[in-house]
């Protein structure tokens, strides 16, 4: 019953917002119920981890299942395993604090308009949570397609200038994509159900055995209907370019949600179903896409660099940290996928965190110009120090969280000589240093140096900031309430990342399984996965040796 | 003879309130004028009891059954919307006021009983056909259903340009009864019979003698379909649609787009069925009619979606949805529309079931434009729904709902339904290349159609309402709507029913032989072993 509860609490805590009760016109009442909302979806989200059964985290737990049409097979059925249930923590860790984050970020004409802004999050939050716990993938795609219309509605309603612009490239790009995998993931059904006597079953694990017995033809197609959903999703390099313009336009709330788990959403789908169903095409196509993923991680840093909106900036940093994601992922071995994973959970932290600095100042100043802002450290101490902080999570400085998973996944492509290999993951290595250039850059204009603020249109809209050039108010007591939780997170995820890591070998075994036997069948030699660069005690890095024994 | 009266009993019942409407639409007294509706109302109440007491699916199938009931709850919903459209006419008000000033009645002024009579009519018109086992029969039955709504088109606005839409909307209909007139006509000459039974007997003996089919015989179900193509709004006859539904009331345009598509769709299913599509090695349609209605689904749904985007006026935008949507529902209808292998009740179970989905969702959108008014004409442009959604909370959610089901995203009915048109399309061709590329098509077609519904989701919750239209008092209206999009979420997240329904009732389409004596009820044989099934 936990994984019910977890999806109807934040849709019944939406819909009670929607009630026509005088009291919820009140901003302060909306908001504390979408706070109690999301912390109540976090506590059960807990309970859930604290019940789950760490020993077998392959397994799907939590398992049930309500029938939809019975007649196509179509199942609202669910399970996590620890993958999921990860992703599923990130999710329900964020909104409370995104939530929390959010309490005085409507001001001007929409200042009004709390409640729907809170509901639209509260149903954001119970789809991306779907999206992780369905095991019918008819489902998984609902919960997937689902997202779409929270979020276009929080871009198009809160978002800055060019909201109705971004709402829409957003939405219809992402549509498009994901439309193609839906033809896909209906073709895949077909073909199951043509090995089972026409009976059709939308089961997750039914199709991984199905659709293995594709021709490679076939898988190839499945293939490339996959990616156009999940790559727009990610994004990858060259279907990147909706996401800077939503990013930017997006309210903090939608930034910190884009980034934090909208985004995974592109790469647990490539995981959940590209690497089991298809893998020969996978296997086949995953040099291509790695390439593609290291132009991205360089080209958009490069991109990064040259950035004078600082959200626009990170919106970028976005798709280049997402391109290492994407790496290891293809690199298709235990160190790749299992780095992939937690970049995904780190990326989401220190992103995340860092659209909320950057909106907090945005609430400030009403600016987002590199040019209008320096040296704030001088005025406002706490911020810097959180953006800051920050700041390092993101270009993986070591012994915070972000250096973990990228030096994995870049391990994990050095190794997987067969399908990536040194030729991608050395260039790849130069996206860290442009990581750091333009991060540090941007922070030593911002953070460092005299104090600058713009002065004309600063504290006129919000009577709560009212301050002149020189009282610059630093971070509330709610604003580090929000901060810390995630600064905590990323020193805990820097220093100890075993758990998560090990916790995570035995779904990624389970769903690298049919890649290896691929792997193994094309090369000659048995134990393809098995290159260690020599030399290198990953155990001192942090990463259990169990990891690679594992295998 | 008796036994096939006794399938009509909705359908007398129908006929009897529309005549009865007719009358009370005359009455000398205001207050029995204005209760027309209400008869309207339950008469089709009683129908549909009567559908349920006394099914007609032992004698003709239970498609039968579906139909009716899916355009009597429909037509429901419809009526809630329609009602009240004459009252707006000056001719009606005038004639009212008149008498309730005490200066007389004038019976020529007053056009109630028309209007509700004849929505009555063209309901009993989509009952009938779908009853229809004889190709002279299924004429009349399409001619029935559409005639009135010419009337109706014309008779629901003060404006010239109803006038105008309800004589092209004629002329074109006459043009593509002619058509598919004809192309009964060299079904009749290839067969020797118009008899349904016959028909499909004579193209199983002719295949079986010659191995082919004689070129007369797939000329006439060509032309059939073309001509069809103009009740559904499919192309190459979807010309008329955006100016039709544009010139009349928009309320009718919401009939329209429900009432004789289904006449036309069922026709289109009942006609595929007689193709027995099991004798032919590929179990598919002759290739000629495959890349017909191929061709025609690629082409209609590619039109409506690409004219679609480019549409500043709703109405419009809508009509050419309606082109759009058409397009979908004949995808499946490549494999014919009760293929043998796969998916019991095959493409035409699939049609029936987006029918409704469509049906429900398509009148949210129509309905929420009839309640709104700008400068005393109905809304029709983005700038007066701007702001909808903020003015009026319930007509921009059931917009939002109806328009999210329009785009077919999960979880509205609109999805569960492209889930069955697109599986009901691999399934039926065993995954021909052909039947995967048209899928692809029709779901590129789904993302351009986002590009204009997304534009009225925007213009009703982004826009600043500066000239926004004003709402008018239409509490039937607003219920129905409501009702319509409220029905399109629960149906949505509660399909099962209804898909079974549409199965069962897909599956039947086939005409019942006078010979076949099974009964084709027992679902799990049917997917286990449905090549057993004797024809």
């Amino acid at each position: 019953m936990l994984i019910p509860l977890m999806l109807l609490t934040p849709l019944a805590f939406g819909l009670l917002l929607l009630l026509p009760a005088p009291a919820l016109d009140d901003r302060n009442n909306t908001r504390m119920i979408a706070l109690i909302g999301a912390l109540a979806t976090f506590v059960v989200s807990l309970r859930a981890a604290f019940t789950f059964d760490w020993s077998d985290t392959a397994a799907f737990q939590f398992v049930g299942s309500v029938n939809w049409v019975e007649a196509f097979g179509l199942t609202f059925s669910y399970g996590a395993d620890s993958i999921s249930l990860w992703l599923v923590l990130l999710t329900t860790f964020l909104t409370p604090l995104v939530v929390l984050g959010s309490f005085t970020a409507l001001q001007g004409d929409v200042a009004g308009r709390h409640r729907e802004f809170f509901m639209w999050l509260m149903v954001l939050e119970a789809a991306m949570i779907g999206t992780f716990i369905a095991t019918d993938i008819i489902f998984f795609y609902i919960c997937f397609e689902f997202t779409l219309v929270p979020m276009y509605f929080l871009i198009g309603i809160f978002g800055s200038m060019q909201r109705l612009r971004a709402a829409r490239v957003f939405f219809l790009y992402t549509f498009t994509g994901s439309m193609l995998t839906f033809a896909g993931l209906l073709y895949v059904a077909w073909f199951a159900a043509q090995l089972n006597n026409g009976v059709w079953s939308f089961a997750i694990a039914d199709l991984y055995a199905a659709a293995r017995q594709m021709s490679p033809t076939q898988q190839g197609w499945v293939l490339a209907t996959l990616l156009a959903g999940f790559a727009v999703k990610v994004p990858i390099f060259p279907v990147h370019t909706w996401l800077p313009l939503a990013h930017t336009e997006a309210p903090t709330a939608g930034s910190v949600i884009l980034a934090g788990v909208l985004l995974k959403l592109g790469t647990y789908g490539l995981l959940r179903f590209a690497l089991p169903m298809v893998p020969e095409a996978v296997v086949t196509f995953a040099p291509y896409i790695g390439v593609v993923a290291v132009i991205g991680i360089l080209y958009t840093a490069l991109i990064c660099w040259v950035q004078k909106d600082i959200k626009k900036l990170i919106a970028y940093s976005s798709v280049s940290h997402l391109g290492f994601c994407v790496l290891g992922l293809f690199a298709l071995n235990m160190m790749g996928v299992g780095g992939s994973i937690l970049y995904m959970i780190n990326h989401g932290l220190s992103t995340g965190a860092l659209f909320l600095c950057v909106g907090m100042i945005y609430e400030r100043f009403h600016t987002r110009e590199m040019r209008q802002l320096n040296g704030l450290a001088r005025a406002m101490p706490i911020w810097a120090f959180f953006m800051i902080f920050f700041c390092f999570a993101s270009v993986a400085l070591p012994g915070l969280n972000g250096f973990v998973s990228e030096f994995l996944t870049l391990i994990g492509a050095f190794n997987a000589t067969q399908v990536l290999g040194p030729s991608y993951a050395v260039p790849a290595a130069f996206g860290m240093i442009f990581g750091a250039i333009y991060i540090l850059y941007m922070a030593g204009k911002v953070v460092w140096g005299p104090l600058k603020v713009p002065t004309e249109s600063h504290g006129e809209h919000d009577e709560d900031h009212a301050h002149g050039h020189e009282q610059v108010s630093d971070l509330n007591i709610r604003e580090i309430a929000t901060l810390v939780p995630l600064a905590a997170a990323c020193l805990v995820l820097g220093f100890y990342p075993t758990p998560m890591l090990r916790s995570l070998e035995q779904p990624i075994d389970a769903l690298t399984a049919p890649v290896r036997q691929t792997l193994a069948a094309r090369a000659a030699d048995p134990q393809p996965l098995h290159v260690e660069a020599p030399g290198f005690d990953t155990a001192s890095l942090g990463v259990t040796a169990s990891l690679e024994a594992s295998r | 003879m008796m036994e096939r009266i006794t399938t009509l009993w909705p359908e007398i019942v129908v006929l009897i309130g529309a005549c009865a409407s007719m009358l009370l639409g005359l009455s000398p007294s205001v207050i029995t004028r204005r209760a027309t509706p209400w008869v309207v109302g339950i008469t089709l109440v009683i129908a549909g009891i009567v559908t349920l007491g006394w099914p007609a699916g032992a004698v003709l199938g239970p498609m039968v059954d579906y139909v009716k009931l899916a355009v009597i709850g429909v037509g429901l919903l419809l009526l809630a919307v329609v009602a009240g459209v004459p009252d707006q006419l000056r001719a009606v008000i005038e004639t009212d006021e008149r008498q309730i000033a005490g200066r007389g009645f004038e019976p020529a002024n007053t056009l109630r009983g028309e209007f509700y009579a004849f929505f009555l009519f063209s309901v009993a018109g989509v009952m009938i056909t779908a009853g229809a086992r004889d190709l002279v029969w299924l004429f009349l039955a399409l001619e029935l259903t559409s005639l009135p709504g010419y009337i109706m088109v014309a008779t629901s606005r003060d404006r010239i340009q109803a006038q105008e839409a309800a004589v092209k909307y004629f002329f074109l209909g006459a043009m593509a009864a002619a058509v598919f007139l004809y192309g009964f006509t060299l079904i009749y000459g290839a067969t020797g019979t118009t008899e349904f039974t016959g028909i499909r007997d004579a193209i199983v003996a002719q295949y079986t003698d010659t191995g082919s089919l004689h070129p007369l015989l797939i000329a006439g179900f060509a032309l059939a379909i073309v001509g069809i193509a103009f009740k559904i709004a499919a192309a190459p006859m979807h010309g008329y649609v955006a100016d039709v539904y544009q010139g009349a009331n928009v309320a009718v345009s919401a009939f329209l787009a429900f009432v004789p598509k289904t006449s036309g769709f069922v026709a289109l299913i009942l006609l595929l069925g007689l193709i027995p599509n099991d004798i032919f090695a590929s179990q598919q349609l002759p290739p000629a009619l495959f890349w017909l209605i191929w061709i025609m689904a690629a082409a209609t749904m590619t039109i409506g979606n690409v004219l679609g985007v480019l549409q500043n006026n709703i109405k419009r935008l809508l009509a050419y949805s309606s082109v759009a949507h058409s397009g979908y529902m004949l995808v499946p209808l490549i494999a014919g529309a009760v293929p043998t292998s796969g998916e019991p009740g095959g493409g035409g179970a699939a049609v029936l079931f987006y029918l409704v989905a469509y049906g429900l969702a398509t009148l949210g959108a129509f309905a929420v434009l009839g309640c709104l008014q700008q400068r005393g004409e109905e809304a029709q442009t983005f700038s007066d729904i701007s702001g909808l959604a903020r003015r009026h909370p319930m007509l921009g959610a059931v917009l939002l709902l109806s328009v999210l089901s329009l785009i077919g995203l999960p979880p509205m009915v609109g999805f569960v339904g492209k889930v069955y048109l697109f599986k009901t399309a691999y399934d039926g061709t065993g995954g021909a290349t052909a039947a995967i590329v048209l899928v692809v098509i029709a779901v590129i077609n789904s993302a351009i159609s986002a590009v204009y519904y997304l534009r009225i989701a925007a213009a009703s919750f982004f826009g600043d309402g500066r000239e926004a239209a004003q709402p008018i008092a239409a509490p039937a209206r607003l219920t129905g709507a409501a009702i319509a999009a409220v029905v399109a979420l629960i149906l949505g997240l509660s399909a099962s029913h209804l898909v079974d329904a549409a199965r069962a009732a897909g599956y039947a389409a086939r005409p019942p032989l006078a010979r076949d004596t099974t009964p084709p009820v027992d679902m799990s044989k049917l997917i286990t072993a449905p090549a057993d099934e004797p024809r």
